[in-house]
């Protein structure tokens, strides 16, 4: 197990480095002079170059990706043009409000989904399993910005349940239950597409390993029912499920950019497409650097899950 | 592997149903009624987008101030304005057109990239595959939105830009389908062939490998291009998509957003719009991926039932109840698998009993339905498609078939337990077999785990596994098979059962396994006087370990009796085939070809004897009316109408 792990974080390695790599040249693609953009079009050609030699942009591109990569390294992802402040703290403090708001979401739609899937499986061909159907159908083709503005009409606007935009109270509030009560519609929104996919998959698995000989031996050994569903059935099923919530995670992560946007929550999504309207670069590069990185945690985390359910993945 | 080790037990009587002659595309789709009503609601929006210009429309961009934010049926404008005041219908029907062509647009570039990507890699393997796919693996490592957002960043936002973002990140969905398959495909015969009559790749790549994966990429292009769709549509309603004036549908969201609280009609009309087209879009997209893989579509995973279904006729007489106590009595059973108008007879009418202390051997080729009756006896026979339609299984004077459920699964592994083939498929792949045993003793007595786990070993022990205490922490696929199989040879006896249905317990194993295997059930058997249903198509083994042998043949029982009656002289043709086979090579597998012909199909059998079309015996007489079994010899019956000849045939010793 420890082995596994180790071996897993040292493959790590590459695949960040990749990730830097993909980052970095991306940006670097980008038409235009960075510096000309920051100063706008009436600056002087003096100042452009010293903004550029400033930035480091009149060096090649393996130089510049070195240097950029080792102020990385020391935490250094440079300072946002309209910000005005170092780009990591900004992102950091932005990624924060969108971990809350997508672990939320991936909360939700692992349980929803599971359940949804499992009863839907059991009661194949029955009313739930077409109310799931349905509702599946109708999750994965909601456009969820859309789902976002009807939920704030309705509960918001409509009912005045549940505050419509930001992550606090503006007077008074920034406590647990203020946290929550600003969670919950943008959470359910992102979660709602997520958890179609989750109990569509949920079912098709649970329904493929219940015709598998070992569940017919469970039933011969005379095993009650819900043992051989929710134990025998849900523990292989399992196998297959728990790298789609993996790819959940990363549809809830690059989904909050639209539920965000909706909600005005503070996450990294609103302020990437912020930054990209103001063409902030740097600001940009950093926020998808940092999503990327923890997406690729995230993917570790899952395989290190998903060997503790199939011990056959360790070898 | 024979086609009898690879057959399930339960396809093993219904087998494949032959292919239907191949319906067309469209009539299977058609035959969705949900992927119908999707394609007329698709169709028609694609109508209406594509007679946008000649619709009578007002110019979607024709901005009045005086009319702004109007409400739906206003005269004039039916669905009323925005805030610029231009008219809404227009600018739907027009930003339906520009969202389905983005959504088209990008789901072809993405489709031709990945595909394109996929073919290479799968076809040429080696490190260009690797190089190419570790690519793909890196475009996946970032969340899928994010990675649209970062190049429409590098870009700059607008129409196209969003649309090339969006394709490329859905490029590895192709890429790694696409590959997958070629994979499979690049060392088929077919593709050899090609390779060394000269082709070059390029043309066997176009000619030879791509039409066989085409169904792949209009699979995966059915199941994307609604979520391109969403994608596009999502840029846009962040404003990085298409750029004001010209609106597609998320625009027209992202625009009505701004005055949702005044006039909420605005989005409403535009998320309905999309909610429509993405909707029915994925609706044919599912049909499209049930008719092109039928593997897949609902149907074909029907769940079964805990309990086979059991719908019988009110005639309990026929089925009477037996004298004495036996293990077990099999009454006019009969079980079928009904696949919509098609019934697989599997089992026909079938009786035997199984004394106390006894072992009977079922034998019969694959497809005979030995699997069948012995699943049907404690209900395991998977339903849907199966039914059991007739018969009664006698136990201690109950129906065995009409106990509640809890009694019937107090019976599953208690005192009737099963061994079934293959232990690698049958036992559970992510417990341990320790686990496996704990938990079939406590489903039938009280014990706590660490009590019931020293009973396993102690189980472990008695079917002569070797460090038992070590191997019972084991996971199935870290024993080898003849291990496996012990496991589950401990795993019935775990509650001290009277009756042991072995299923092909052996056929899955090596020879000398086998030896081992077979030489342990009939110790086991001896030493705790239990009684044994021997299922095989070997009649080898049946001389080696049965008292008395039943032969079925096409769902009957075509004849029984004592093993060394009915081995010295047979009564019916096909037991005298099975039995010439088994000196031929020893194992009965492949010796069964030594019969001619091949066993009928259940769904279609002849009238009269099922086995006279290979019998070389057979008269006109065979092939009409019922045969019923007639007793031979004492404690002997056969289905033949010629039995005391082929009796006489054999003690003679000449041809049959």
């Amino acid at each position: 197990m420890h082995l596994y792990i180790a071996k897993r974080l040292a493959a790590l390695v590459p695949i960040l480095f990749g990730l830097t790599l993909v980052v970095f040249f991306i940006m670097a693609l980008i038409p235009g002079d960075p510096a000309l953009a920051i100063l706008g079009a009436y600056a002087t050609p003096e100042n452009v170059a010293r903004l550029n030699a400033q930035l480091g942009l009149d060096e090649s591109l393996p130089v510049q990706y070195l240097t950029w990569l080792g102020n990385l390294l020391q935490g250094d992802l440079g300072r946002s043009y309209s910000l005005n402040r170092p780009v990591l703290d900004e992102v950091l403090e932005r990624f924060s409000a969108t971990l809350i708001l997508a672990g939320a979401a991936l909360v939700l739609c692992t349980i929803f989904g599971l359940l949804a899937g499992i009863v839907s499986a059991v009661r194949q061909y029955g009313l739930a399993d077409k109310a799931v159907t349905l509702l599946v159908l109708v999750g994965i083709s909601m456009p969820s910005f859309w789902l976002g503005l009807l939920l704030i009409l309705f509960f918001a606007v409509e009912l005045r349940w549940l505050p419509a935009s930001g992550m606090y109270a503006i007077y008074g509030g920034g406590d647990l239950p203020d946290l929550l009560s600003h969670l919950i519609l943008p959470a359910a929104t992102l979660a709602a597409v997520a958890t179609g996919v989750v109990a569509r998959l949920t079912r098709s698995a649970m329904l493929e390993v219940l015709r598998q000989d070992f569940i017919r031996t469970a039933r011969a050994k005379g095993l009650p029912e819900r043992r051989v569903i929710y134990v025998h059935a849900f523990k292989a099923a399992l196998v297959s499920i728990i790298p789609v919530i993996g790819i959940q995670a990363g549809f809830v992560l690059g989904g909050a950019v639209y539920i965000e946007t909706v909600f005005q929550w503070p996450g990294i999504g609103r302020m990437l497409v912020q930054a990209i309207s103001t063409r902030d670069i740097l600001l940009v590069q950093g926020g998808v650097l940092v999503v990327a990185a923890s997406y690729v945690l995230i993917n570790l985390l899952v395989d290190v899950l998903q060997s503790l359910v199939d011990p056959r993945v360790k070898a | 592997m024979s086609a009898i080790s690879t057959s399930s037990s339960a396809g093993d009587a219904a087998r494949t149903p032959e292919r239907p002659k191949r319906r067309s595309f469209l009539r299977l789709l058609l035959r969705n009624r949900l992927a119908g009503l999707g394609l007329v609601v698709l169709a028609a929006i694609v109508a209406i987008a594509i007679l946008a210009p000649i619709l009578p429309l007002a110019d979607p961009n024709a901005t009045a101030p005086a009319n702004r934010l109007l409400p739906p049926l206003s005269e004039g404008h039916l669905l009323g304005t925005d805030e610029l005041g231009r008219d809404l219908l227009s600018r739907l029907v027009w930003g339906t057109r520009l969202s389905l062509f983005m959504g088209v647009a990008a789901t072809l570039v993405a489709a031709l990239l990945g595909s394109t990507i996929g073919l290479v890699a799968g076809y040429f393997g080696g490190r260009l595959d690797n190089a190419l796919m570790r690519s793909i693996d890196m475009l996946m490592a970032f969340p899928y939105i994010l990675l649209a957002l970062a190049i429409v960043a590098v870009l700059g936002p607008g129409l196209l830009n969003a649309l090339y973002a969006v394709a490329i990140v859905n490029i590895p969905f192709f890429a790694r389908n696409i590959r997958g398959v070629t994979v499979g495909l690049s060392h088929k015969d077919f593709v050899e062939a090609a390779r060394l009559s000269g082709m070059g790749h390029g043309r066997i790549l176009v000619s030879e490998v791509l039409p066989n994966v085409m169904p792949v990429i209009v699979i995966t292009m059915s199941t994307t291009v609604g979520w391109m769709i969403l994608e596009t549509a999502g840029l846009s309603f962040l404003g990085l998509g298409s750029q004001p004036p010209q609106a597609d549908l998320g625009s027209i969201l992202g625009e009505g957003r701004k005055v949702m609280l005044t006039a909420p009609h605005v989005t409403t009309i535009a998320g309905i719009t999309i909610f429509l087209l993405v909707m029915s879009i994925n609706l044919v997209g599912d049909g499209v991926r049930d008719a092109l893989d039928p593997r897949l579509s609902a149907g074909a995973l029907a769940r079964p039932a805990p309990v086979t279904r059991i719908a019988r006729a009110k005639n309990a007489d026929d089925a009477a109840p037996p004298e004495g106590s036996p293990a077990l009595a099999v009454r006019r059973l009969s079980t079928r698998f009904e696949v919509g108008e098609r019934i697989y007879r599997a089992v026909n009418d079938v009786s035997f009993t199984i004394r106390r202390g006894e072992c009977l051997g079922l034998v019969g080729e694959s497809g005979s339905g030995k699997s069948v009756t012995a699943l049907s006896l404690l209900g395991l026979v998977p339903s849907p498609p199966g039914v059991i339609r007739a018969g009664r299984v006698w136990r201690e004077g109950e129906d065995v078939l009409s106990l509640s459920r809890e009694k019937l699964r107090a019976l599953r592994g208690g005192r009737v337990s099963y061994i079934f083939q293959d232990p690698l498929t049958t036992l559970h792949p992510l417990f341990t077999v320790g686990d496996q045993l704990v938990e079939a003793i406590r489903a039938h007595r009280p014990a706590s785990h660490a009590e019931a786990w020293t009973q396993a070993v102690a189980l472990l022990d008695r079917v002569r596994i070797p460090a038992a205490a070590d191997r019972a922490e084991a996971l199935p696929h870290e024993l080898s098979g003849g291990m496996r199989q012990r496991v589950a040879i401990a795993m019935a006896l775990a509650n001290e059962p009277d009756l042991i249905i072995a299923d092909e317990p052996t056929t899955a194993l090596d020879v000398t396994v086998q030896a081992q295997i077979l030489a342990l059930l009939d110790e086991l058997r001896r030493e705790s006087g239990l009684a044994l249903l021997f299922i095989t198509h070997d009649f080898g083994v049946v001389s080696q370990l049965c008292d008395r042998v039943a032969v079925m043949y096409a769902g009957k029982i075509v004849e029984e009796g004592p093993t060394q009656a009915v081995l010295e002289a047979p009564a019916h043709p096909y037991t005298r085939l099975l039995i010439a086979c088994v000196p031929i090579l020893g194992s009965g597998k492949r010796a069964l070809d030594a019969i001619p012909g091949l066993p009928p199909a259940v769904d279609r059998l002849p009238d009269g004897c099922a086995f006279a079309p290979r019998c070389p015996r057979a008269t006109a007489a065979c092939k009409e009316g019922e045969i019923p079994p007639v007793s031979v010899a004492d404690r002997r019956s056969a289905r033949c109408l010629y039995a005391g000849e082929v009796m006489r045939a054999a003690t003679e010793g000449s041809a049959a």
